[in-house]
């Protein structure tokens, strides 16, 4: 095994912040940092080993850095500075985009389908994500899954915090062509730099 | 004191009905009592929150982010971005952050920006309500307009993750930050500073996709604030308020507690501290009404 493999180098080149990775010292103290720490197969420690290691589908099929919470723990830990949260993301959309990612891994299907949801208006729709993500399994498991939460959302349009009108349309931009234009380049060059196919 | 203005950026979730709605109500009340003026970017969008990775990659992020930045340059020239929302605050940083150190990436994102019309010239400030509270005010400014201090009510102050860390609110420790118990005091309440779930995860957008995992988080953090006496919770976080007020009912018919434990936003304190009403508040905004809160707000 030589340090320098060609996964590490390819990390480097296409994932988001990948160029720290050799920058780790297995310390271990990011291990014990996640809020979800005994459902990371492999914690980041363990992903930047193995990166090293040259283990490149274990890596990017794994389900670990799909559990990050995004809270922060590790970055603000790491005596190498590490931006660890930042490459667990950049690793799950690398492999996500590559499809090497797990099917059906519930929080790869949401982030989908919440992008999906940004794009298309420009704002996030609370009430149509969450419908969506009820229904991702098909029709019978999402009327399970809405009856299963229906308490707490028939609580929240008490409250006034969701409106079943928004369904019909909702909050919007105004120049929604704009910010399809932009968000579409941005796709563009970044596919072209990281030899990804589109879409 | 001379009127201060300020670039908004509400954020998704702060929107008319959206589930901090009632965030939004509050903010303004206080905002006029402070004489603050809050103008939002024109046509804003989408911060991406802590999920858009996954889809959206990295570039497309930053664009989106800065695009905002754009708009606010262009029609609010010289006002700092001020955010609401935690995550948006953290996105929108982490993006002019990443900008300001990589000419490649700026080069690129105005190549996306052109496409769409705009140009960001990197001249902007990023920053949270509770940053422009403290620097901007301090806390014995803070304290000026209180007319009905919270008397006889204690606050277990949940921060979370992300005012706290990576980049913090006026330096404070990560592991233990003081800003909202001074808050809280600064109103005349009781802070619980044994409060030992300050910066637990309350599992963040994963609330979504991993139910069972956040409710673990969020089990702790409402059972610490029982433990140590708290009437309410207080947070500046909207993701944070909608995770632990909400899911609290699911976590009594699953685990058969008894949780009923109010969740407030800091200014919600504020609005109702500075003599605001209990809709000035947006009180009336909560699956768990905070009846203290609310009988303190109604007496006169
Ligand atoms: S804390 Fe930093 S240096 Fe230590 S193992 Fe984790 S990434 Fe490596
Ligand atoms: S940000 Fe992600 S990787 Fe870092 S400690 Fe939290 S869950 Fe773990």
């Amino acid at each position: 095994m030589s340090y320098r493999n060609d996964f590490l180098k390819e990390v480097e080149e296409n994932v988001e912040e990948g160029e720290w990775v050799k920058m780790c010292m297995q310390c271990g103290v990011c291990a014990g940092s996640c809020p979800f720490g005994p459902h990371w197969e492999h914690s980041p420690q363990k992903i930047f080993m193995m990166i090293r290691a040259g283990e490149r589908i274990q890596v990017l099929s794994s389900d670990s850095m799909w559990m990050c919470t995004s809270c922060y723990n590790c970055i603000v830990r790491c005596p190498r500075k590490l931006p660890i949260t930042h490459i667990m993301h950049g690793l799950a959309n690398y492999a996500h985009r590559l499809g090497l990612a797990p099917k059906g891994q519930p929080t790869r299907v949401f982030a989908k389908t919440f992008w999906d949801n940004l794009v298309k208006t420009g704002r996030v729709n609370e009430l149509k994500l969450t419908l969506s993500h009820y229904f991702r399994d098909g029709f019978i498991q999402g009327i399970r899954n809405a009856l299963a939460m229906k308490d707490i959302g028939l609580g929240m349009m008490k409250a006034r915090r969701i409106n079943p009108m928004e369904l019909f349309g909702g909050h919007g931009l105004q120049d929604l062509e704009g910010f399809h234009a932009i968000v579409a380049k941005a796709r563009e060059i970044e596919d072209r730099k990281k030899g990804l196919k589109n879409g | 004191m001379a009127k201060k203005s300020y670039a908004f950026y509400p954020g998704c979730s702060s929107q008319l009905k959206a589930s901090a709605s009632n965030y939004l109500v509050s903010v303004n009340s206080m905002c006029r009592i402070l004489d603050v003026q809050l103008t939002q970017i024109p046509d804003w969008n989408c911060c991406g929150a802590s999920i858009a990775y996954a889809e959206g990659g990295e570039l497309p992020r930053h664009a989106i982010n800065a695009r905002n930045f754009a708009l606010a340059e262009k029609h609010l020239p010289g006002q700092d971005i001020v955010a609401t929302c935690a995550a948006c605050w953290l996105g929108a940083r982490e993006s002019k952050e990443r900008l300001d150190v990589s000419s490649a990436l700026m080069r690129e994102t105005n190549e996306a920006l052109a496409a769409g019309g705009l140009h960001y010239k990197a001249e902007v400030n990023i920053r949270h309500m509770v940053e422009v509270l403290i620097e901007d005010f301090g806390y014995e400014e803070l304290k000026k307009p209180v007319v009905k201090p919270l008397e006889n009510m204690k606050f277990a102050g949940y921060v979370g993750c992300q005012t706290n860390r990576p980049f913090g609110i006026d330096g404070e420790s990560f592991e233990n930050p003081k800003y909202l118990d001074k808050m809280v005091e600064t109103l005349g309440g009781e802070p619980i500073g044994q409060y030992d779930q300050k910066v637990t995860c309350c599992g963040g957008a994963l609330a979504f996709s991993e139910p069972e995992k956040s409710q673990k988080q969020i089990r702790e953090i409402v059972e610490s604030a029982y433990d140590h006496g708290a009437d309410m919770i207080v947070t500046p976080c909207p993701l944070c308020q909608a995770n632990v007020e909400i899911y609290q009912s699911e976590i009594n018919k699953k685990q058969g507690t008894k949780f009923s434990m109010p969740v407030l936003y800091y200014s919600q304190l504020m609005t109702v501290a500075y003599g605001g009403s209990a809709k000035d508040a947006g009180l009336d905004g909560h699956v768990i009404p905070p009846r203290k809160l609310i009988d303190a707000a109604s007496k006169k």
